[in-house]
Formats: C-alpha cells, sequence, structure tokens
C-alpha cells in the first residue's frame, strides 16, 4: 500500500461511528465516507452519484454483470444475451456462465485475436443479427494477463446504436492508463483499491446516473438501494486517497514502468531462446507495466519456483480450486495451444521497481529457462508401457 | 542440500517436511495433484486428493515457512497407476497401486522433474529407514515402528533412487509421536485420520471401480473338477485367496468354505476351491531390483507378499534369466500373480520382485496360474 492510504485506513479505524447513522459520530464517518466519494469521482471523471462502494472488484462485476442482465431483462423479456469477451477476468466471466446456467441467460463469448484484443467485428455481427436480444456487454478496459487495451470506444458506439449497456473491468487499468468514465461513454465500470496502492477489501462500481441496476446484495437499502451493507468509512477513506495519488501520479509512473518494461521485453527476446512476448507487440497498446511471455517446453510453475530461489517474483496464469496450475484461458483464446500456455509467465512492474531489478532478472531467466525446460521433458508424461 | 518435500495433507509428510526443515535443508513443499477432476476423488479426510489435502498441504508448509507448489501429475498417474491397476485385474492378477505409484510417480516423476530443477533429494513421510551397510550398499530398513513400516511398497524403487530419497520418520517409535510431535509444532493435521483406501477409488469399492470403467462380462465360477458352481460379472474383480462375495449356490461337498484359487482371464473363469489348495511352497518372480550385494544361491531370507502380512522364512534362488524363485516355509497362502514380493534380512530389505506364478507343497491338480 502507498504510505499515504495506510495513514489514513489507520487513523480512520480509530474513529467510531457508522455512516448511516444520524447522531454526531455517524454525520462524521459519513463525512468521511462522501469526501472520499467526491474524491474518487473526481479522479475517475464521475459524477459522486455515479459512485457505488463494493467490497471490492469481483463484487463489482458481479453487481454489473447480474444487476444489468435482471433489469435489462425485466424491461424486456427478449432481452436475455449476456456478451463478453473470452479473455475477461474470471470476476465477469464466471458470474456470466453461472447466469447462463442459472438464470436463464444466453451467454456469447467474443473472440479475441492473437494479440488478445476483443475482435469487433464479432461484435459487429452478434449486434446485427441478435442486437435486440443483447441484455448487456462486458469488455474489459485492459487485459489483466497480456495487458492488451481493449477497444472501448468502438464497443461503446456500437452498443449504442442497439440500445445495450456496457460494462468495464477497469481494475488493471486505472492508475496505469487513463481512465475517465465520462469520456469512455461506459454504463458501468468496476475499480478496485488494493491495484492501485490502496486496500483490499474494498471497490466500487461506477455507475451512469439513471441506470438501472437491481440489487445483488439486499438489506439496509445503502448506496441508492444498490449495494446494502455497512459502509466500511475507513477502507472507503483510503481508497479515495490511493485512487487520487494512482491518478495524479499516473503519468509518470507510466513512463517509469514503462521504460523499464520496454527493457525487459528486449531483453528478454534477445537472450532467451524459445521466448514468445505474448500481447500487444505495440508497447502502446498495452498496460504499461505489464511484459508476457511463453516459454516453450517449460512449465510455468517450474519457471516460478526457479525464479523465486533466484529472488524474483512473477507469476504465472491461474489454477484451480486445490492449486493445480492450469493453462491461461486468455492465452487459450488467443489460439495459443494448451503446451506453449503451460509456459506462461508475466512480469509485473511496480513503482519501487528498477534498472537493476530488470538486470537481475535478465541475467537468471535464461539459466531459468534451460533448466525449466529440461524438468520439463522430465516431468511430461511418456508413453511408458505398463 | 535442495529437499523438496512431498506434501499429501496428512500428517506424516507434514512431520517430515519439518524434521527436514529442523536438519538445516532447504526444503521446497509439493503437492501432487494425480486427479484431472478432483472432485471425481475421494472428497473428506481420508484420502490423499481433494481440495482439502491440497489446502491443508498448504497450509503446513505455510506454518513450516516453506514455498509450497502444486505440480499436476494427473495425466501421469493416469497412464501408469490407473492404467496398469485396470490392465493387471483384467489380466488376473493382483496389482498394488501403491506400489505402482512409488515406481512411476512419487519416486520417478516427481523425483526426476526435482532432479532437474537442481534439488538434491525427495522426503516423504513414509516409515522406513535408510542406512549405509557395513557391505558399503545404502540398505532400506524396516522403521523403528513395526506397525508403521512401508519398507514393503519402497522397495520397488530401487537403490539409485533410494539414495535421493529421504524418510525423516523412519525412526519414530510409533504413530502416535508423529501426531504429537505434529501437535506440539502447531502443525492442523495433527489429528487428522490416517488414509487407508486406494486414493483413486473414490468410495472403496474397488469392485464397483472396476466394473465402470472395465465393464460387466459374465462368466462360470468352477471347483478344481471343472464343475460349474456359480456366475460372476467378470473375473477381473476377483482375486486370489477371497472367500466373501462368491455368492455360490450351493455349499461344497465337504462343507467347508471355499476361496478363489485361480483367475483365469482368457477362458473369463475363476476356481474356487478349498483353503488348503491355496498354501504355497514355492513364489516365483521376476523384474527383481536388488538393494544387497549377490549372494550365492540358495540365499536364507524372509518374504513378503504383503503390505501388512507377516513374513515366513524362506530360501530364494535367482535363475539365470535373471527371474527369481523363492521356496518358502509353510504358512504362505493365497499369493497372487501381480503382488510385490519383498525379500528381508531381520529389517533389511534385500530386494523386491514381481509375483508371476505359485507352485503348491503336494502335487495336486494344477489350480490355474502355475507356471
Amino acid at each position: 500500500m502507498v504510505p499515504e492510504a495506510a495513514r489514513v485506513l489507520a487513523e480512520q479505524l480509530f474513529r467510531t461511528g457508522n455512516p448511516s447513522s444520524l447522531h454526531a459520530s455517524g454525520r462524521a464517518a459519513r463525512r468521511v465516507v462522501e469526501e472520499a466519494r467526491e474524491r474518487t469521482a473526481a479522479a475517475l471523471g464521475a459524477r459522486p452519484s455515479e459512485v457505488v462502494w463494493t467490497a471490492g472488484g469481483t463484487e463489482a462485476d458481479n453487481l454489473a454483470v447480474k444487476g444489468l442482465f435482471w433489469s435489462r431483462r425485466a424491461q424486456d423479456p427478449s432481452r436475455r444475451r449476456i456478451l463478453v469477451s473470452a479473455a475477461e477476468h474470471h470476476a465477469v466471466l464466471d458470474p456470466a456462465f453461472w447466469m447462463a446456467e442459472h438464470a436463464g441467460a444466453e451467454l456469447v463469448l467474443l473472440p479475441v485475436d492473437a494479440e488478445g484484443v476483443l475482435v469487433v467485428d464479432a461484435l459487429r455481427r452478434e449486434l446485427e443479427e441478435h442486437g435486440d436480444q443483447a441484455a448487456l456487454i462486458s469488455v474489459m478496459w485492459a487485459n489483466n494477463e497480456v495487458g492488451a487495451l481493449q477497444p472501448l470506444d468502438e464497443v461503446v458506439a456500437l452498443a449504442r446504436r442497439y440500445g445495450v449497456p456496457v460494462h468495464a473491468d477497469a481494475v488493471q487499468a486505472v492508475g496505469q492508463v487513463p481512465v475517465d468514465f465520462a469520456a469512455s461513454g461506459l454504463d458501468a465500470l468496476t475499480v478496485s483499491a488494493h491495484k492501485l496502492g490502496g486496500p483490499g477489501g474494498v471497490g466500487a462500481l461506477l455507475a451512469r446516473r439513471g441506470l438501472e441496476l437491481t440489487p445483488v446484495l439486499h438489506g439496509g437499502g445503502q448506496e441508492r438501494g444498490v449495494r446494502s451493507g455497512t459502509l466500511d468509512a475507513p477502507l472507503i477513506a483510503s481508497f479515495g486517497v490511493a485512487t487520487d495519488l494512482a491518478v495524479a501520479g499516473r503519468a509518470d509512473h507510466a513512463a517509469h514502468v514503462g521504460a523499464l518494461r520496454d527493457e525487459l521485453v528486449a531483453g528478454v527476446l534477445s537472450s532467451v531462446p524459445g521466448a514468445v512476448l505474448r500481447g500487444p507487440a505495440d508497447p502502446a497498446r498495452r498496460l504499461p507495466a505489464n511484459a508476457h511471455f511463453t516459454f516453450t517446453g517449460c512449465e510455468g510453475d517450474s519457471l516460478l519456483y526457479l525464479l523465486d530461489s533466484a529472488g524474483v517474483e512473477a507469476s504465472t496464469g491461474s489454477a484451480c480450486q486445490a492449486g493445480v496450475p492450469r493453462p491461461s484461458h486468455v492465452l487459450l483464446a488467443m489460439g495459443i495451444d494448451e503446451d506453449d500456455a503451460r509456459g506462461a509467465l508475466r512480469f509485473s512492474l511496480g513503482p519501487t521497481s528498477t534498472a537493476d531489478d530488470v538486470a537481475t532478472l535478465l541475467s537468471v531467466l535464461p539459466g531459468v529457462v534451460e533448466r525449466a525446460r529440461a524438468a520439463g521433458l522430465a516431468g511430461r508424461s511418456t508413453a511408458v508401457p505398463v | 542440500m535442495r529437499v523438496l518435500a512431498a506434501l499429501s495433507g496428512g500428517v506424516d509428510s507434514a512431520v517430515a517436511a519439518a524434521r527436514a526443515v529442523d536438519a538445516g535443508h532447504d526444503v521446497v513443499g509439493v503437492h501432487m495433484a494425480l486427479s484431472r477432476t478432483r472432485d471425481q476423488f475421494r472428497t473428506g479426510s481420508r484420502g490423499c486428493c481433494s481440495i482439502e489435502d491440497a489446502g491443508d498441504a498448504r497450509r503446513a508448509a505455510d506454518v513450516l515457512g516453506i514455498p509450497y507448489y502444486v505440480w499436476d501429475l494427473s495425466e501421469r498417474f493416469e497412464e501408469t497407476v490407473v492404467a496398469d491397476f485396470l490392465a493387471e485385474y483384467e489380466a488376473g492378477r493382483t496389482p498394488n497401486p501403491c506400489v505402482r505409484c512409488n515406481e512411476h510417480i512419487k519416486f520417478s516423476a516427481l523425483l526426476d522433474k526435482a532432479v532437474a530443477l537442481g534439488f538434491d533429494a525427495v522426503c516423504t513421510g513414509h516409515y522406513a529407514r535408510i542406512e549405509v551397510a557395513a557391505d558399503g550398499w545404502r540398505a532400506l530398513h524396516r522403521s523403528a515402528d513395526p506397525a508403521k513400516d512401508q519398507s514393503y511398497v519402497l522397495a520397488v524403487m530401487g537403490p539409485e533412487r533410494l539414495a535421493r530419497s529421504m524418510f525423516p520418520l523412519g525412526d519414530v517409535p510409533s504413530k502416535e509421536q508423529t501426531r504429537a510431535e505434529a501437535a506440539a509444532r502447531g502443525l492442523s493435521v495433527s489429528a487428522k485420520p490416517d488414509s487407508y483406501d486406494i486414493c483413486f477409488v473414490a468410495d472403496g469399492d474397488t469392485q464397483g471401480f472396476l466394473r465402470s470403467r472395465l465393464g460387466e462380462r459374465p462368466g462360470e465360477i468352477v471347483d478344481t473338477s471343472g464343475e460349474v458352481v456359480g456366475t460372476h460379472d467378470g473375473a477381473y474383480a476377483y482375486t486370489v485367496g477371497q472367500r466373501r462375495g462368491l455368492s455360490l449356490g450351493r455349499p461344497a461337498p465337504d462343507g467347508k468354505p471355499r476361496y478363489v484359487l485361480a483367475v483365469e482371464p482368457v477362458r473369463n473363469r475363476v476356481v474356487v476351491g478349498p483353503a488348503d489348495e491355496l498354501a504355497v511352497a514355492v513364489v516365483e518372480a521376476d523384474r527383481a531390483v536388488w538393494f544387497a550385494p549377490a549372494a550365492a544361491d540358495p540365499f536364507a531370507c524372509e518374504v513378503q507378499v504383503r503390505a501388512h502380512g507377516a513374513p515366513v522364512a524362506g530360501a530364494a534362488t535367482v535363475l539365470d534369466d535373471g527371474t527369481l524363485s523363492v521356496a518358502v516355509e509353510p504358512g504362505l497362502r493365497g499369493v497372487a500373480p501381480g503382488q510385490s514380493l519383498v525379500l528381508y534380512a531381520g529389517t533389511r530389505v534385500l530386494g523386491q520382485a514381481t509375483v508371476t506364478g505359485t507352485r503348491r507343497a503336494v502335487p495336486a491338480v494344477a489350480a490355474g496360474q502355475t507356471s
């Protein structure tokens, strides 16, 4: 967490008061929450009344997918199709699958190209054929794994023609690339504090004024009745500070990590045989802090272990509930075969990353990949006579 | 040393890893995922393949402060251990999947990958001891607690792999002590029940599992004279020495209980007969691995053919083709082809082989699987 956000969080934890109470301490807490709301809204180009606090990005995504579906279908029963890109985060993808299984939705997975970018023509064709049945579209601002920025302008323009609300998960984007809710034309947008230097457990859904959302959580009627639950003033205050700082420092941050990232990518491609950059080749079309590679013939977990023992922390794709590494659905959606997808590694650069860190990585990576490749062959199943 | 601790999620492997950490090794915990669809395998606390077990393994690694990874060996497990299990039963033999798992997975796929990644040894929670013998061999011994001894299922790995293995629990006097040590170390798995059944047979119903994977194949149950005394749904579901579950319509002429004497896969027949026909005088075996220098034939040893069976005295001879013929003292009954045969001298494992056939003490009606 950024120190200022941590300081505000700690400070607020010592205060009492429920923001919904009318007594003095309640009013003081309410003021903290509303100031944070104004601050967050201003930083993201939204109006304060458009901010719906949630317990994080996953809840905001669930509220967007389910809330938009139910309200749109209530207005027009023929609108049952949920359109999401095949490379969405699980927090969007899984609610969409769930709605198809349990709530009468029809799921339409929109394809992405080899760089992980939504194929806009596919969306156009889908809307031309079934636009009057579309309940919502959800396409992320930028892909969390391969960093690909998505063509939201085109998505919004198309959706308008058919009267379909558009949601974007922007958890990865805020603080990395300019995010302006009003200018985007989006109907709803997800943000989360933990990805921009704030605390875990708090996020928000920006919901355009007048947008009808059926609540997912029912109770005390907080947050326009859309999201019930006692507001957590300390987390919200800390989130507001973190958002403000992330947006104010965005250009410098992006320039800093972007330069390091370009160095990292060039270094890896020139020094590691079998390394393939995934996501857009044009650095301007991907998140500045993101570099993503596959290493042919390697298992991601072998790479992770070997890098970890060399003091470098990286990340593979996702794992199942029991922790079994799974080839990333994003890479599979990009048309990468399962074996190559298993050898995926994502490097994320942060504010404290230095040129020395990149140099350290580049000095150990060739050996690590060579060793992982040998282990990959040892661990790979072979035809064993039984 | 760089040590890979295999963490099943149970108490034994957790304490073994803790002891490796205490010994000053650089330890990394790895949980093996052995099923693609994890729910298919047993859930709950008795298996080694559930989501709960993976969580317990991770928790143990966290308590020990060691890195933790999950390695997906499910494909390898299916095509070696499970496939072997099915093929062996189908061929009328009696496999031990734990032996095959040690042979193909733990001390093969896991060990090979560990070595390739730079590890010096694999540490498990097995109860067995490794000692360098006076003859210079790295010897595998029974554990201090004979009730928990697992040298029988480990012997298949052979001496080279033993050199890269570590069994920190070999000298623990009893399982209770392991549990007490786990509790003292703050390992939450200290009171977790032991696992007994076959991990990939979800409900412990081996016959049901075989039927679902191999299909029904009705056939006849005959006595040693060839007379039909009953029917079955698949000869593969029977194992030599089995008494229960035969469902024979009428009692034997002598009124004594009948046992499976042989399973004949080609004729899809099960042969039954009285208990004394199960008595074995000679066991033949192949695919031998040795943990001790060759001795002059025949050499005296103790013979064990089941994980929890009592050993009997015997005299082993290595034949010219490398196969093994072991004359055993009376007491060994119902030995089936496919079983693992382990030879001991006291607590020391001399060697291991796979049973191919048996011979009876008294010449009698050939009961199938004699060689």
